[in-house]
């Protein structure tokens, strides 16, 4: 598996570091209550086909959000969390 | 010993160098080219080995890797390789090579009683026969299979030789060497596109070398010369010979294994094997096409082989095969009698087809070989034609049913290969890998001429996709191109037992019987009969098994269809794909700039993550670790100690919002620490629950060092970056690790002061201070700062300097009845203050259980701080408490559980768990800290420690886990 890095571009899978669903970005306020909470640390959808989620190239420190399809295992895009070169 | 067997003038084989051999003890003698098949052939060797159930004698049946038959013991160095294809092992002087699964000997086995036995060892025979008494099974009948079957032996040692892994990019990845990939590299490689080509053969030229077609009106070898010359000569070609594409892998990943050194009597510094993992941005599978036996009564003798694999042991290596018959289906096997019989063999023709009877050699048109002759070797063959049934005298019988292309990588993304009647084969669907164009034989394109064209046209639509605008110069030189005719025949009808699988010993009968039983899905009928589940993987028997099974069940060969295809192509050994992962090689080792004089003292050396830390430094007289841990202790709350604390994670952060960044992420405010002033602060998960801890020292209004655990330093990190980037990435921040660029040492205890003197200049400094300090004429930081309840400091120089310090500091400290202090001093000393590690913050507690909740600040968010006040996280938690063992001799367990006094040790009852222990030579008894229900209101209550693997049980006493200096005057003062 290879994966675009928007600093380093393509690289190998291995230099990356998996972390989770991109739903992590969609942080709720400190006091949107529990059940807010519980949804954002614990629910995610297991899709078939598009499915957004969060990877760490560790050689660069950036952190992206990653599109990619778990049916055809295409990668179709990735951003940059910060949106640019750390 | 000659070589009886070997045509003079004939082969691709070096005579000038001849090398000597043995195989089961016997020398031979073969030449510099050779294969140990193709060197035991030439002596008239054809018995190679025994089959996996039956113990039947087999010869070698192919010329390449896909051998299922000649599997063999190759032994180097003291050490040996089981299931090494005696087709794919090059000669080399010396070679030892020794038959498998056979006892005592190749020739006289005696477990081929169980080819007497057969009709109890049919499909499935394990389900049934052995089922009953059901005891027996484990005890009896599974060794006693488990003895009698198998291949190979493994050596029961370490694999001590060297291996490699390594890496490569192209553009374009041709995949085998034939017409085919020749003509598709070189096309490539003129329009400029960075090319890798890779042939599993110890030369390039595919079936060239052994088929040696006319190409361009030359012979094939002298066309194949001169493109393997110009390849050679292009720099952006790079020719991987020896290297097996074994499989394919999303985004263009291929890996790959090349026989570096196996090839050598003497490899010098070679590795026997190098596992690569090649990205390629386009790929060209030209594989080629495998040939398939036909599976007829006893058609397993050695003597038997398949009709490619008899011509290339005839033209590539001269071996004489004796008188020839030729079973074949289609026109390919007809080629080849004719070949042979241009060769001066004595070759008789059998072909079911009513072709007509016109050639210089015998044929028996409209016929079969339906049975064979010869126990150890083949004598005769039967054959049936349209005058009845005729004995021939023969050596070797070649067979040939036709071709399967080999779709295989094209396969290994689960694309499934669909039937072409016109060939009756598997062929490709197109794009079944992403970026790969399978062409040539291994999509059904079989004639020469086809094989060159195709590869041209591949290259051309690579290029195209390559953006490669560049036209390649070269033609389509002109070759045999005449149509591919064949008349399917999977088996001869006929009584007694017909192979199909040589590798597992699985017959026609076997495949019908499990159609009968049930087993009629392709999948299941594989599992049932273990048909190509051999080290070959059915290469040359999948295709004809799963036609019988077709036949059986009615379903037509279409709807059948094949099981699924999975890398490795061809079977790879973990030592490759480990390579460089052995002993200390697994992980990546980090050394302390303290550790060449920390070993020289006689530290021994402890794992903290990846690092390498010294664990005490005994003195003479010291019987164990408890003797010097203790001693250092002391000596640290009498005098002073110096420990090199490198280890732990430390983090630059800077730039104007670097306090406000801080704050979100720590529990506790940053913000609002003065310059020259260090916070211990408390980092918690999005959870709720602790992350880990550490100190943040402000060292300018815009500029912060934290420190982290040294197991969680690259978590920490991950975590700050990710917190920057996801949630403040409007904020002037930045962080980077600096954790190797300084050396930092802690120098603890009363007389810490002194010691520190004897490097310069030293801030006086309060209590939680920092600042920068000149240490013998290097700009360095000094911290005031205490991990083991003393007046400690930490002192930091860039790391060049670190070996040095610490040499220096370890006089001073010794100059003062000080000493040195390992990791166990370290952890007394933490325990007896309660201070907390991993083994308590180990990611299920939050910072209440450790009796830091008031840390959580009230009148900020941070990260974790929501889910930290959720329900669930707040009531009947077990709390960090301190436990002393009652009796004050007893010993206490790290890991052990609690229970009340009078409970039993059962689930139910557990009260919690002690997660840290040390013996404590200032309070004269171990200490230990753990998590109990509602542990802060139960202190002075007596609880049993039971420690069900050491059979320990203990009454202890939970107390505060502060047990010593409480008030903690000494390190503030």
């Amino acid at each position: 598996m290879r994966l675009p890095c928007p600093c380093c571009g393509s690289r190998d899978r291995r230099e990356f570091t998996y972390y989770g669903a991109a739903e992590f970005l969609n942080r709720p306020a400190p006091d949107a209550g529990d059940a807010a909470w519980d949804d954002y640390l614990h629910n995610r959808d297991n899709p078939a086909g598009e499915t957004r989620d969060l990877w760490y190239h560790d050689p660069c420190a950036t952190w992206m959000e990653v599109t990619r399809n778990t049916v055809t295992h295409e990668v179709l895009k990735a951003r940059a969390l910060a949106g640019g070169v750390k | 010993m000659t070589q009886s067997h070997r045509i003079p003038g004939r082969g691709l084989i070096d005579r000038s160098q001849p090398l000597n051999f043995t195989f089961d003890g016997v020398m031979y003698q073969g030449y510099q080219g050779d294969t140990l098949a193709s060197a035991l052939l030439a002596n008239g060797v054809r018995l190679m080995g025994r089959s996996f159930k039956y113990h039947r004698p087999r010869g070698v049946l192919t010329a390449g890797s896909e051998e299922p038959n000649a599997l063999v013991e190759v032994f180097e160095n003291g050490q040996h390789t089981p299931n090494t294809r005696a087709t794919m092992a090059e000669l080399y002087g010396g070679m030892v090579a020794r038959s498998q699964n056979r006892w005592p000997s190749l020739g006289l086995d005696v477990m081929a009683v169980n080819d007497l036995l057969s009709p109890f060892f049919s499909a499935g025979f394990y389900y049934k026969t052995f089922m009953w008494p059901r005891a027996f099974w484990e005890k009896l009948y599974e060794p006693a299979i488990r003895r009698a079957a198998g291949l190979g032996r493994l050596d029961r040692r370490h694999d001590e030789a060297a291996y490699e892994k390594a890496f490569a990019h192209c553009d374009l990845l041709v995949i085998g060497a034939g017409p085919t990939g020749l003509m598709a590299a070189m096309a490539a490689a003129q329009a400029g596109a960075d090319v890798i080509l890779a042939d599993e053969g110890s030369a390039l030229g595919g079936r060239i070398l052994a088929d040696q077609p006319e190409i361009g009106d030359m012979p094939g070898l002298t066309w194949l010369e001169t493109m393997r010359t110009d390849l050679a000569a292009m720099p952006n070609v790079r020719i991987m010979t020896r290297t097996t594409v074994t499989g394919a892998y999303d985004d263009g990943t291929f890996g790959a294994l090349e026989r570096v050194g196996l090839h050598l009597a003497d490899p010098g510094d070679l590795p026997r094997e190098c596992f690569w993992r090649i990205h390629a941005r386009r790929a060209i599978l030209a594989a080629g096409a495998l040939e398939r036996p036909i599976a007829h009564r006893d058609n397993d003798r050695p003597g038997v082989m398949l009709a490619s694999g008899l011509r290339a042991y005839v033209s590539r290596w001269g071996v004489n095969p004796g008188k020839v018959v030729l079973f074949s289906n289609n026109d390919s096997g007809l080629a080849t009698a004719r070949a042979l019989t241009g060769m001066g063999i004595d070759v008789s023709y059998v072909d079911p087809r009513p072709i007509p009877v016109t050639e210089e050699f015998p044929v028996y048109a409209e016929a079969r070989v339906i049975a064979t002759q010869g126990r150890k070797g083949l004598k005769s063959v039967d054959i049936q034609h349209r005058g009845g049934t005729s004995r021939v005298e023969a050596r070797t019988l070649a067979l040939s049913g036709g071709w399967n292309p080999s779709v295989h990588l094209a396969c290994h993304l689960n694309g499934r290969p669909q039937w072409d009647e016109t060939i009756a084969a598997f062929v490709p669907r197109s794009d079944m890998v992403p970026g790969m164009i399978v062409a040539g034989a291994a999509r059904g394109t079989f004639s020469t001429g086809a094989c060159l064209q195709d590869g041209l046209e591949a290259a051309q639509a690579s290029l195209t996709a390559l953006g490669i605008r560049k036209k390649p110069r070269l033609g389509v030189p002109v070759a045999e191109a005449a149509p591919y005719r064949i008349a399917p025949v999977w088996a001869v009808e006929g009584d007694g037992r017909a192979w199909l699988d040589f590798a597992n010993d699985v017959t026609v009968k076997d495949v019908k019987l499990s159609a009968q039983e049930g087993f009629q899905s392709v999948e299941h009928m594989k599992r049932y009969t273990t048909q190509g589940m051999a080290p070959d993987q059915g290469k040359s028997s999948n295709v004809a098994a799963l036609a019988v099974l077709a036949d059986a069940t009615g379903q037509g060969i279409a709807a059948t269809g094949t099981t699924t295809y999975r890398p490795p192509f061809v079977p790879v050994s973990i030592a490759a794909m480990g390579a460089g992962g052995r002993g200390t090689g697994f992980a990546p080792q980090r050394f302390l700039t303290s550790d060449a004089q920390s070993r020289a003292m006689g530290a021994p050396m402890i794992e903290a993550g990846l690092w390498y830390r010294p664990s005490y430094f005994p003195r003479a007289g010291e019987k164990d670790w408890r003797d010097a841990a203790e001693r250092e202790a002391v000596m640290v709350r009498g005098a002073v100690g110096v420990c090199d604390v490198s280890t732990l994670g430390k983090i630059d952060v800077q730039g104007k919002d670097a306090g406000r960044f801080l704050d979100f992420l720590y529990t506790n405010t940053m913000s609002t620490l003065p310059v020259g002033k260090v916070r211990y602060g408390l980092m918690l998960r999005e959870d709720g629950f602790v992350m880990d801890d550490g100190t943040c020292a402000r060292l300018g209004p815009d500029h912060f060092l934290v420190t982290t655990t040294t197991a969680a330093a690259g978590q920490v990190m991950r975590h700050m970056d990710f917190v920057q980037q996801a949630f403040c990435a409007d904020c002037d921040v930045r962080t980077i690790s600096v954790t190797e660029g300084w050396a930092q040492f802690a120098i603890a205890g009363p007389k810490a002061r002194e010691v520190l003197a004897t490097l310069g200049d030293a801030p006086d400094l309060p209590f939680m201070g920092c600042a920068p300090m000149t240490v013998a004429g290097i700009a360095g930081r000094l911290f005031r700062i205490s991990f083991s309840g003393e007046q400690g400091y930490e002192v930091a120089v860039p790391t060049r300097y670190g070996k040095d310090l610490f040499a220096r500091l370890v006089t001073a400290a010794e100059s003062l009845e000080g000493c040195a202090y390992g990791m166990e001093a370290l952890n007394i000393l933490r325990v007896e203050k309660g201070f907390i590690t991993h083994a308590e913050i180990h990611g299920r507690t939050t910072a209440d259980d450790v009796g830091l909740g008031k840390m959580v600040s009230a009148k900020k968010d941070c990260i974790g701080k929501a889910a930290s006040q959720r329900p669930g996280l707040s009531e009947d938690r077990q709390q960090l408490v301190g436990l002393m063992p009652v009796n004050q001799g007893e010993t206490l367990s790290a890991g052990a559980h609690l229970y009340n006094e009078r409970d039993p040790a059962t689930r139910v009852h557990d009260q919690g768990y002690v997660t840290s222990v040390a013996p404590s030579p200032t309070l004269g008894t171990w200490l230990g800290l753990g998590f109990v229900v509602n542990g802060r209101a139960r202190h002075g209550e007596v609880i049993r420690l039971d420690d069900g693997l050491r059979k320990r049980q203990v009454l202890v006493e939970i107390v505060d886990p502060v047990f010593f200096d409480p008030e903690g005057g000494r390190m503030r003062d």
